[in-house]
């Protein structure tokens, strides 16, 4: 089972190219899952030190972008004796191959984890269609 | 007789890595951004370890967990952090992506000087885990008068 495995350290995938920043620092690709039901989407992305006021999701036409900026944690007299990993902005795009429904988008993030669903627009949804026989 | 004058005392510092270790840090902090300097040890989690005067710092970024997943023990000036990370499976979907992993994990963080581990503080904000440990009163520069 997946719950017994070790975790290994995976290095924070600095973005290649992102939309032109205004702000210095690296920028980070958040791990994320992305699965689907009938009725939404549903993606999950680990954005730690992310406060939930900070986290900011765009739809337009069909691209999903999800930001998510980062206050400095560090006490000013600090002095770095171990950097194992940096510490950045989240910035991630998607592209959405099915109609939603912008009105019903929830967004939850608890834990250093976003919580996005998005439900799909009524004209998405499988429909079943009866055939009426005389 | 000859003396030596190089080896008066108080010429050199007390650990001679130090002064390159000090200049290391002094040559990345000019670097600015050209080099970031990212050293991993390659056991999750990665962690941060920084001082100021009183106290050393550990951060690590666990998105997801509960203090409750979080085992952390200190000994002496050693530190063990262990703990699972879950990821709740959801039923009747399909996938797209899944780059989010779950499993356990176990770590031993030696800390540069003695820690006082009876006042260390630990906080879990945002998926991110701060561990403060005050340190023992002779791990703490103390500043000289001169009279």
């Amino acid at each position: 089972m997946s719950e017994q495995k070790e975790l290994q350290v995976r290095e924070k995938q600095e973005v290649a190219s992102p939309a032109e920043q205004i702000r210095s620092g690296p920028v980070f690709t958040p791990a994320v899952d992305i699965f689907e039901n009938e009725k939404e989407i549903v993606l999950l992305a680990d954005i730690p030190g992310v406060k939930a006021e900070d986290v900011n999701i765009d739809l337009r036409e069909n691209i999903l972008t999800v930001t998510g900026d980062i206050a400095p944690f560090e006490g000013a007299g600090e002095q770095d004796l171990l950097t194992e990993y940096e510490v950045g902005k989240y910035y991630r795009q998607f592209t959405l191959s099915e109609v939603i429904d912008q009105s019903k988008i929830e967004a939850k993030s608890e834990k250093g984890v976003l919580r996005l669903t998005l439900p799909k627009a009524e004209k998405a949804l499988p429909r079943r269609i009866t055939v009426k026989s005389n | 007789m000859m003396t030596n004058i190089f080896a008066l005392p108080g010429w050199g510092r007390s650990n001679p890595l130090a002064e390159t270790e000090r200049l290391r840090r002094e040559l990345d902090r000019l670097a600015g951004g050209l080099f970031r300097r990212v050293a991993q040890a390659g056991i999750f989690p990665a962690v941060n370890l920084t001082e100021d005067r009183d106290n050393y710092y550990i951060r690590a970024e666990l998105p997801g967990l509960d203090a409750a997943d979080l085992d952390i023990q200190a000994a002496g000036n050693t530190l063990s952090l262990s703990g699972e990370r879950k990821i709740s499976a959801e039923e009747n979907v399909k996938y797209h992506r899944r780059e989010r992993e779950a499993g356990r994990f176990s770590r031993i963080i030696h800390l540069p000087g003695a820690a006082d581990t009876e006042k260390i503080e630990a906080s879990l904000v945002n998926g991110i885990l701060s561990i403060s440990i005050p340190k023992s009163e002779a791990a703490k520069p103390r500043q000289i008068r001169v009279n």
